[in-house]
């Protein structure tokens, strides 16, 4: 086990850079989670950290050892990939074992180690079959073996979830997450599914066009996003955001009205975001934000139904109870408490905090 | 079996289509033309050298004394190891280099790649006959002619395979090979153990191209061999018809026992071609 650290950490193909001299901390036995969007450089960073891909500057320290020039094999990290990468002329068992090739253990602890893991992952009794006999699943398990089996010091997964169906894709969260309770290896994991990263991380590091945008838990996250982007990146369904003015302590929302009291100290254009769990059909306004908007679409889905409106030309999701389903076309009101806002500046798109 | 009630005739008879019938008719003719040489082959080599121009297919007194003749001949069996061990050897150094060739160029990058593949693909474009001068040249002056070595080593590695083997580890994702190289292998290594038994479809198809080419090969063991001993079996065949007269049975009987090793390599190694092991691997 150990931490692992990025020191302004570089990645360049040609004249474009893709990874922009980012700083970050790992600590020993932490889980953590990349999230982004397709091309945001975290695929990129996890490879830098693995050692297939070369680092074009800045410091990668494993266990405060500097790695930037070592060979993957002498990191001592071990990797899952998305397309599981079983070799399929090799059976679960001999899969399992390949992670130990390299290692000068003997042949009786190799095959011990082998059971051991294949227990631990529920795969005993298919060690001899061969991977094209597997389900998705169990393909996904055996690659885990293969990483497992080594004792490595850090976990590296790259999205690892992603051709799985959603039902399975939400047990295997659950099986990984435990296994990382069970192993306390440090996990570097990514993903562009903002679910994964909430379910499964200590910490979130959300990036975007190779920068990081901001570092933290999964609630911190939520609760207080540092921009638009990561605001509307993470919970689901998104946030929603409507453009509106402050002047002189008062909000001008199109449709809507603020009895909320205090807002953030500042004058202009601003960005209100809503969460669609927070923005509730009622015809009771309260204290906090009220409107009405014309209902474009609604998706009941048993326990609640979301509803789609219009508000200040944009359409928002707002949520109703599972068996209210208003009719298409049809005007309804919405409220949301106070504290449930937040106010982002409409150029930098920068949080101004929350209302 | 039981018997088909009508219902099922009717259905049966509505497939016969015309087009159907054309194309059953042309495969048939098609198969015809294919095996007639084979027939009159084996045929020939159960008559006697009377009865070579009698064109009947079955012979009126088949026997078996041509293939005595040929087997209990020394040199034939001679010929044969020789043909056996070129064929084995070449086909061996062909698998094992163009597929290590094949595969940095498919999985390496470095400056030059493409002008190298170029390169070798364009000595696809020189044909042979413009190349056995400057071979027997070159074998003369290394001392090579009338040697084990001077027949193989124009054909040691291929142009035609290194491209073939190419194509095919392109298909090998990479991830495999990242795999590999995070758990600690060499280069090498994951070449051996990961990327050539993913194309095992690809060497089986080398393996039978090469060792049919060579297997058969005719010109060039002809002009570098002097010594009888060294003939490869298609060179001995020849010269049954050189001594006095042409003796079209022993020709054909020595024919017919070489097609033997070509059918066993094709048996053997065809299951592999059509069995695609590459995708089990990956998601599903």
């Amino acid at each position: 086990m150990a931490k692992i650290e990025l020191q302004g950490l570089v990645k360049e193909y040609g004249k474009s850079r893709a990874v922009h001299g980012i700083d970050l901390t790992i600590e020993d036995g932490e889980f953590v989670v990349f999230v982004g969007p397709s091309g945001c450089g975290k695929s990129t960073t996890l490879r830098m950290i693995a050692g297939l891909e070369d680092i074009s500057g800045g410091v990668l320290k494993i266990g405060d050892e500097v790695v930037n020039q070592r060979e993957p094999k002498q990191r001592n990290i071990a990797m899952v990939f998305q397309n599981y990468a079983i070799y399929p002329h090799m059976t679960v068992g001999q899969n399992i074992g390949f992670g130990l090739y390299t290692s000068k253990l003997s042949k009786a602890e190799k095959q011990k180690r082998i059971a051991e893991t294949g227990a631990i992952l529920g795969l005993e009794k298919l060690l001899d079959r061969r991977p094209a006999a597997l389900s998705g699943g169990q393909r996904q398990r055996v690659a885990i073996g293969r990483a497992m089996v080594r004792d490595p010091v850090a976990f590296l997964f790259d999205e690892p979830l992603s051709n799985l169906d959603a039902q399975l894709r939400a047990q295997m969260r659950m099986e990984i997450k435990s296994l990382h309770r069970r192993l306390g290896t440090t996990i570097v994991y990514v993903t562009h599914d903002q679910v994964e990263a909430m379910t499964m991380a200590d910490k979130i590091v959300v990036m975007k066009d190779g920068h990081i945008l901001q570092v933290g838990t999964p609630t911190d996250l939520y609760e207080h996003p540092l921009d638009v982007f990561t605001a509307r990146f993470i919970g689901s369904p998104s946030m929603n955001l409507v453009p509106a003015t402050i002047e002189g302590g008062t909000l001008s929302l199109a449709d809507a009205k603020w009895a909320g009291g205090a807002l953030p100290n500042t004058n202009g254009k601003v960005l209100v975001g809503v969460r669609p769990h927070d923005l509730v059909v009622t015809d009771d306004a309260g204290q906090g934000l009220s409107a009405t908007g014309t209902v474009v679409a609604v998706e009941p889905l048993g326990s609640e139904t979301l509803v789609h409106l219009q508000l200040a030309g944009e359409t928002v999701v707002a949520t109703a109870p599972g068996r209210v389903v208003p009719a298409i076309g049809s005007t309804v009101s919405v409220a949301a408490e106070v504290g449930s806002l937040y106010l982002f500046d409409a150029a930098t798109e920068k949080a101004l905090g929350r209302a | 079996m039981t018997a088909m009630t009508s219902s099922e005739l009717a259905a049966n008879r509505r497939d016969i289509r015309p087009g159907r019938i054309i194309i059953w008719t042309l495969l048939v003719i098609g198969g015809l033309i294919m095996i007639t040489p084979l027939l009159f082959m084996f045929s020939t080599s159960l008559k006697t050298a009377g009865q070579v121009y009698d064109l009947r297919l079955i012979p009126a007194s088949p026997t078996f004394a041509n293939y005595v003749k040929v087997l209990g001949d020394g040199r034939f069996m001679q010929w044969f190891f020789n043909s056996t061990f070129i064929a084995v050897t070449v086909t061996l150094s062909n698998v094992f280099f163009d597929s290590l060739v094949g595969y940095t160029l498919a999985k390496f990058e470095f400056r030059g790649r493409y002008f190298i593949f170029l390169a070798i693909l364009s000595t696809l474009m020189i044909p042979t006959e413009m190349l056995v001068i400057p071979w027997y040249l070159m074998s003369s002056q290394l001392g090579w002619i009338d040697s084990y070595w001077g027949i193989m080593f124009p054909g040691m590695m291929t142009a035609f395979g290194t491209f073939l083997m190419k194509q095919f580890f392109e298909g090998v994702p990479n991830d495999f090979l990242e795999a590999a190289r995070v758990d600690g292998l060499n280069e090498f290594t994951i070449w051996w153990k990961i990327a050539m038994p993913m194309v095992v479809p690809a060497i089986s198809a080398l393996a039978i191209f090469t060792f049919l080419g060579n297997w058969t090969a005719f010109f060039w063991p002809l002009i570098v061999t002097t010594s009888k001993e060294l003939y490869t079996l298609p060179v001995g065949i020849s010269s049954f018809s050189a001594e006095s007269s042409i003796q079209w049975e022993l020709i054909m009987t020595g024919a017919a026992i070489g097609t033997i090793p070509t059918l066993v390599v094709f048996l053997l190694l065809q299951r592999y071609i059509v069995r695609g092991v590459m995708l089990a691997g990956l998601k599903g």
